[in-house]
């Protein structure tokens, strides 16, 4: 796993923690919803970001798929292996 | 679509319904308007002997018209085929300033832009003005739209 797309991931949902959860709580098998609070409209804002900076398209079938950090990285992963 | 199937698509009814009709519907773009009957009930008690529409009513205007109705027109493609589907809104932020209160009886005109539409989050720019041209509040709206399937 690549350790800086960690960290610029770990930056882009950082924003979107809600005020009860710390940036020390994030860890590749965090869960998004479950773990880190954020809501589902977040999600689609750290999608979107995600999307800026990695110069990536994500679809509808990434987003079901994207459940965890680690899910988000594979996704950023294959997305980069594809261009 | 038409904007009248618009309006019956809607998933509220009176006393929360605030939405009289569209004016123009684009993928980009809608505006409607509605009118702040004298009779609505929230006037007896905002606020006690001097009525004015609350923020939240006002807000809850361009979330209707700005975000819901746009919402329903940017998944008409969807709706035409799963004719058995309902639409489900979940306001996920509002970031609204208020410029000049509406007293009861007055009649607004809401425009909203869309910022984008992705992944069932629509995020738009919305405007309310009086009837004398007035800006009344103006903000961002965000929501989510899913079709769910009637059981």
């Amino acid at each position: 796993m690549n350790e800086e797309r960690y960290h610029q991931l770990r930056d882009i949902i950082q924003i979107y923690l809600p005020e009860d959860v710390s940036v020390t709580d994030i860890s590749k098998e965090s869960h998004f919803t479950n773990e880190l609070n954020i809501n589902s409209a977040h999600l689609v804002d750290i999608v979107l970001d995600v999307e800026d900076a990695f110069d990536i398209m994500l679809e509808n079938e990434d987003m079901e798929q994207m459940q965890t950090v680690g899910d988000a990285l594979d996704i950023i992963e294959t997305k980069l292996a594809k261009k | 679509m038409e904007n009248n199937d618009i309006l019956k698509l809607l998933p509220y009814s009176p006393p929360f319904l605030f939405v009289d009709e569209l004016l123009e519907v684009t993928e980009d773009r809608v505006v409607g308007n509605y009118l702040f009957s004298r009779d609505l009930d929230f006037y007896q008690g905002h606020f006690t002997d001097f009525p004015v529409t609350p923020g939240v009513i006002l807000t809850e205007c361009c979330a209707q018209i700005g975000l819901v109705c746009l919402g329903i027109f940017l998944l008409e493609a969807y709706i035409s085929e799963n004719k058995d589907s309902n639409i489900s809104v979940g306001l996920s932020s509002s970031d609204m300033d208020f410029y000049h209160p509406v007293l009861p009886g007055e009649k607004v005109t809401v425009t909203s832009e869309k910022v984008y539409f992705r992944f069932n989050k629509l995020k738009c720019r919305v405007k309310m003005h009086n009837s004398t041209g007035k800006l009344v509040c103006k903000g961002v709206i965000s929501g989510m739209l899913k079709l769910q399937e009637i059981e």
